[in-house]
């Protein structure tokens, strides 16, 4: 009996090691086959230049370019808006009011919609509606916001990424200590005055953190600007909102789907995902840290 | 005398015009941050509501040159071309057959409606001469996909979560964590990509199956999404249990492995429940990897070694193609409901789960 | 009220409080003398911070909170509609148990109050800080790293920052709720010299479960039990001859 229940016990240890090491040994495995595939592409002039001879040869740049013009837009809408509602749900609202858990709740739901939806909702949204709207009322019809571009693109992105913002915020302002604010507060200052000079910077890690973990998870989405803005190849790069423009991961899905010689952009396939994966890790990486030192500070 | 300072005068309550703007902004930004979730919901579903109502196409200026633009384009994008030429990686995708066609009858203005008996049909052709739209097939596939890299996801990420929760060392538990959520960052454009030119390639070597891009592939890959979810919350689950817990059944004399299989994950029941409840609903909305590792052909078949084709990636593949506001547009939207319907019911299960379930369980255990 | 010799300062009546249904402070009626030291004491709960905290309407940040009765300072009711808070607020300075220095220069600590109040002036602000400084005892000790963070200094220190930040607004009363319960024997030493000091130009009101730092530091002291006021008088007279079994037996140290 007590053998048995020896052999059963290495059984239920080993199975449970070797699916955590089985977990990490494929992580490694696509970094390692990716790092392999894309690094002799992975030039600086790769970075640099332009796609060349119908995307078989030459760089990314206008995709590096576009992805990077993205998160931008879309950073100058999420963050914004992210702290806003955050130093809503903690400074001047209380935790059981009905409007405060009702966002709460829909910050939630946001966080776990799939991101298809999120471009169903810039195509009707953004595209149909304001677009179109905009369209009619200003140009008389002429058809210029009622399409795709980056700005519909970054827009439906940052509704993505809101909760990220929205999440790390909170935390951030969570750990800035109650009797700081007292202080302020007791020394005769106004709840906004409070906010501005002890809860702000108190908190201006997190809301980094916050951004850069949503800049990371929007340079990796696809989905959402697949129809709202997101181009296959484009001689130039984009210089007005109501361009379209070219993306690291939508280059990503396009070459090796869809691309006439699929094979032979296999290295450029390879590389650009790779470039893909070091800029959402870099971020990542950074993200953490900024977290870990706010931790600490919320420790001592 | 005294002079007294705490007077009605030096005290009378004061407008300060700072304060009050800064209320009232911060107020409206959380006001329009809940709008624009309300009418995610709206949106997505409104763009539905047409199939179900009108008979003929409306004839607003502003649609019809919406439509000439996306509907015939005059000089076709590349990318369109490139599509139509190399879409079927996979020999079968008739999908692209009439694609002129359709596009001229849409102009004729076409009947929208569709039926529910359509919608249940087993064909999926939104672009032909007689367009159907079951969704069936669709849903054959999403549900195989599902299945399969629940079966592969489940089992390792619950495994994995155990070994670090209670078997792992604290030096190691400590890195393992970090390194599997790691693989929560990557994009799934990375995943899918890995899963399309490696693990395709592979995986047929090793099983001899004729198809390259199938059901198995893309469940594997479909897993590898939901392998950091429901590993997180398992793990998380089952680190909420009290060490009281344990350290009652070790002084029973159970060993540590029996402890964790008998006692702790038992009690953790509902969190691993509600993880792979949202494991279920990652996979169900998943786009990339579904687009780029399925084969995307919308067969009904039990043979997990043969192509499909998931809700999310029709969406994804075929709404850039569509003319706004047809009926093909109208069902896409459809299917964007459906999904939004069931992530978002998962979701609720799962919170429930957690919050109620888990919760109660470890507090009525304590006290 | 015993041995006026002073004017009052401060006078509450039947002032009642509620955490959501739970009453926490039951009918207190007390008048506070300007210019002296006031001690509250009692066991942990009795409401004797809460009650400090109703002086400047601290209490007004925790929604759940129901207050009855009347506050009046100088004779006027703090709790009127009419009264600003904010401007009340600068009016009586506050300490808190643990120090809460900002996470900025010992100089921005000081000059954070009259920044707020519209201070620009650069050397109207080293004026105040400096002054400030001098009268919290601390001047010093941190005249040489004014532009250090405030978070190096020691825990005595910092509470001393924290008294000098509170005077920077000109307040004309001092809630100090524990200022010394956080720190060593010397440094609490020096706070209560520095409250002694205080009292010529101040009003201060000081919560305390020192019995010690009570009496020696304290012209009146208030006994608080279980959210109500069970003795105020002169401190000799509360240490020596209280009029309630209770109060004696906690000055005894029976309970608490």
């Amino acid at each position: 009996m007590s053998r048995r229940n020896n052999i059963t016990g290495a059984v239920v240890v080993g199975a449970s090691a070797f699916s955590a090491i089985a977990i990490i040994a494929i992580i490694i495995v696509i970094l390692v086959v990716i790092v392999i595939g894309g690094k002799d592409r992975m030039t600086w002039e790769f970075i640099t230049a332009f796609p060349e001879n119908g995307m078989t040869e030459g760089g990314i740049f206008p995709a590096i370019y576009g992805t990077a013009l993205m998160v931008i837009i879309m950073s100058v809408a999420a963050v914004p808006f992210g702290t806003i509602t955050a130093l809503y749900l903690t400074e001047y609202t209380s935790e059981k009011s009905i409007f405060a858990q009702t966002i709460r709740f829909a910050v939630r739901t946001l966080a776990t919609v799939p991101s298809i939806i999120f471009g169903l909702f810039g195509l009707g949204f953004f595209i149909k509606f304001v677009g179109g709207e905009m369209d009619s009322v200003f140009l008389g019809g002429q058809l210029k916001w009622g399409q795709p571009n980056i700005l519909w693109a970054s827009l439906t992105m940052s509704l993505l990424t809101l909760p990220v913002v929205i999440v790390s915020v909170e935390e951030a302002i969570r750990t800035v200590p109650r009797e700081l604010l007292e202080a302020s507060l007791a020394l005769g200052a106004t709840k906004w005055q409070t906010i501005r000079k002890v809860v702000i910077p108190g908190s201006i890690s997190g809301i980094l953190t916050g951004t850069i973990l949503a800049i990371s998870r929007g340079a990796g989405e696809v989905a959402p600007i697949l129809f709202t803005g997101a181009a296959y190849y484009l001689a130039t790069l984009p210089t007005s909102l109501s361009d379209q423009f070219m993306n690291l991961g939508y280059h990503i899905y396009i070459m090796s789907t869809q691309s006439a010689d699929v094979d032979g952009t296999m290295p450029i396939q390879f590389a650009t995902t790779l470039v893909l994966l070091l800029l959402t890790f870099l971020l990542n990486f950074i993200a953490i840290l900024i977290r870990a030192r706010i931790r600490r500070k919320a420790i001592v | 005398m005294k002079s007294y300072t705490f007077t009605k005068e030096s005290l009378r309550k004061k407008f300060r015009l700072s304060e009050f703007l800064s209320e009232k902004i911060i107020t409206g930004f959380a006001l329009l941050s809940i709008t624009i979730i309300i009418l995610i919901f709206v949106f997505v579903f409104r763009e539905t509501i047409p199939l179900f109502t009108s008979k003929e196409r409306p004839t607003g200026s502003r649609e019809e040159l919406v439509q000439e633009q996306y509907g015939v384009v005059p000089e076709p994008r590349p990318d369109q071309l490139q599509r139509q030429e190399v879409y079927g990686i996979e020999p079968d995708s008739a999908l692209m057959g009439n694609r002129e066609y359709s596009t001229e009858e849409h102009a004729a203005g076409q009947e929208r409606r569709v039926t529910v008996k359509g919608l249940l049909g087993d064909e999926w052709y939104p672009v032909s001469s007689n367009p159907r739209y079951g969704l069936i097939p669709l849903m054959v596939g999403t549900i195989k996909i599902t299945l399969i890299a629940m079966l592969f996801a489940a089992p390792i990420a619950i495994l994995a979560a155990l070994f670090s929760s209670a078997f792992a060392p604290t030096w190691l538990r400590e890195w393992i964590k970090p390194a599997i959520e790691l693989l929560a960052g990557f994009p799934s454009v990375v995943i899918g990509f890995f899963a399309l030119m490696v693990m395709a390639t592979v995986l047929q070597e090793l099983f001899g199956y004729e198809t390259r891009l199938n059901a198995f592939v893309g469940g594997i890959a479909m897993a590898l999404a939901a392998i950091p979810i429901i590993y997180t919350i398992t793990e998380d689950a089952l680190t909420a249990i009290p060490g009281t817990y344990k350290e009652a059944s070790l002084a029973l004399g159970a060993s540590k492995w029996q402890t964790a299989l008998f006692v702790t994950l038992p009690a953790a029941t509902p969190g691993v429940f509600a993880a792979i409840l949202l494991g279920i609903g990652r996979v169900f909305g998943e786009t990339m990897i579904a687009l780029m590792a399925t084969g995307n052909a919308g067969l009904i078949s039990a043979n997990p070694f043969e192509s499909v084709r998931t809700l999310a990636a029709t969406i994804g593949a075929e709404m850039a193609e569509v003319v706004f506001g047809d009926t093909h547009y109208g069902v896409l939207f459809l299917i964007g409901s459906l999904l939004f319907v069931f992530t978002f019911s998962l979701n609720a299960l799962a919170e429930f789960y957690i919050k109620g379930r888990l919760m109660k369980r470890i507090q009525g255990k304590i006290a | 009220m015993q041995g006026g010799m002073k004017e009052t300062k401060i006078v509450t009546k039947d002032l009642t409080l509620y955490y959501g249904e739970k009453m926490a402070l039951n009918f207190v009626s007390i008048e506070i003398p300007e210019n002296q030291v006031t001690a509250f004491i009692g066991p942990s709960g009795c409401g004797k911070s809460t009650f400090l905290r109703t002086l400047n309407r601290m209490n007004d940040l925790i929604p759940s909170v129901r207050i009855e009765g009347k506050v009046l300072i100088d004779g006027l009711d703090i709790y009127d509609r009419k009264v600003d808070v904010v401007n009340l607020r600068k009016k009586i300075g506050m300490v808190f148990q643990k120090s809460n220095p900002f996470a900025k220069s010992v100089f921005d600590n000081i000059a954070y109050g009259p920044r707020i109040n519209g201070i620009r002036d650069k050397k109207r602000l080293e004026e105040i800080v400096v002054t400030s400084l001098q009268r919290a005892a601390i001047w010093d000790e941190v005249k040489d790293r004014m532009n250090h963070s405030a978070l190096g200094l020691s825990g005595g220190q910092q509470q001393r920052l924290c008294i000098a930040r509170s005077l920077a607004v000109n307040p004309e009363i001092i809630l100090m709720d524990e200022p010394a319960s956080a720190l060593d024997p010397i440094s609490t030493g020096k706070i209560e010299e520095l409250i002694f000091a205080l009292k010529e130009n101040f009003t201060i009101v000081i919560v305390t479960h020192n019995m010690q730092q009570a009496a020696r530091v304290s012209d009146h002291t208030a006994f608080f039990y279980l959210g109500e006021l069970i003795e105020y008088g002169k401190t000799r007279k509360i240490f020596t001859t209280p009029d309630h079994k209770q109060t004696e037996e906690y000055i005894t140290g029976r309970f608490g």
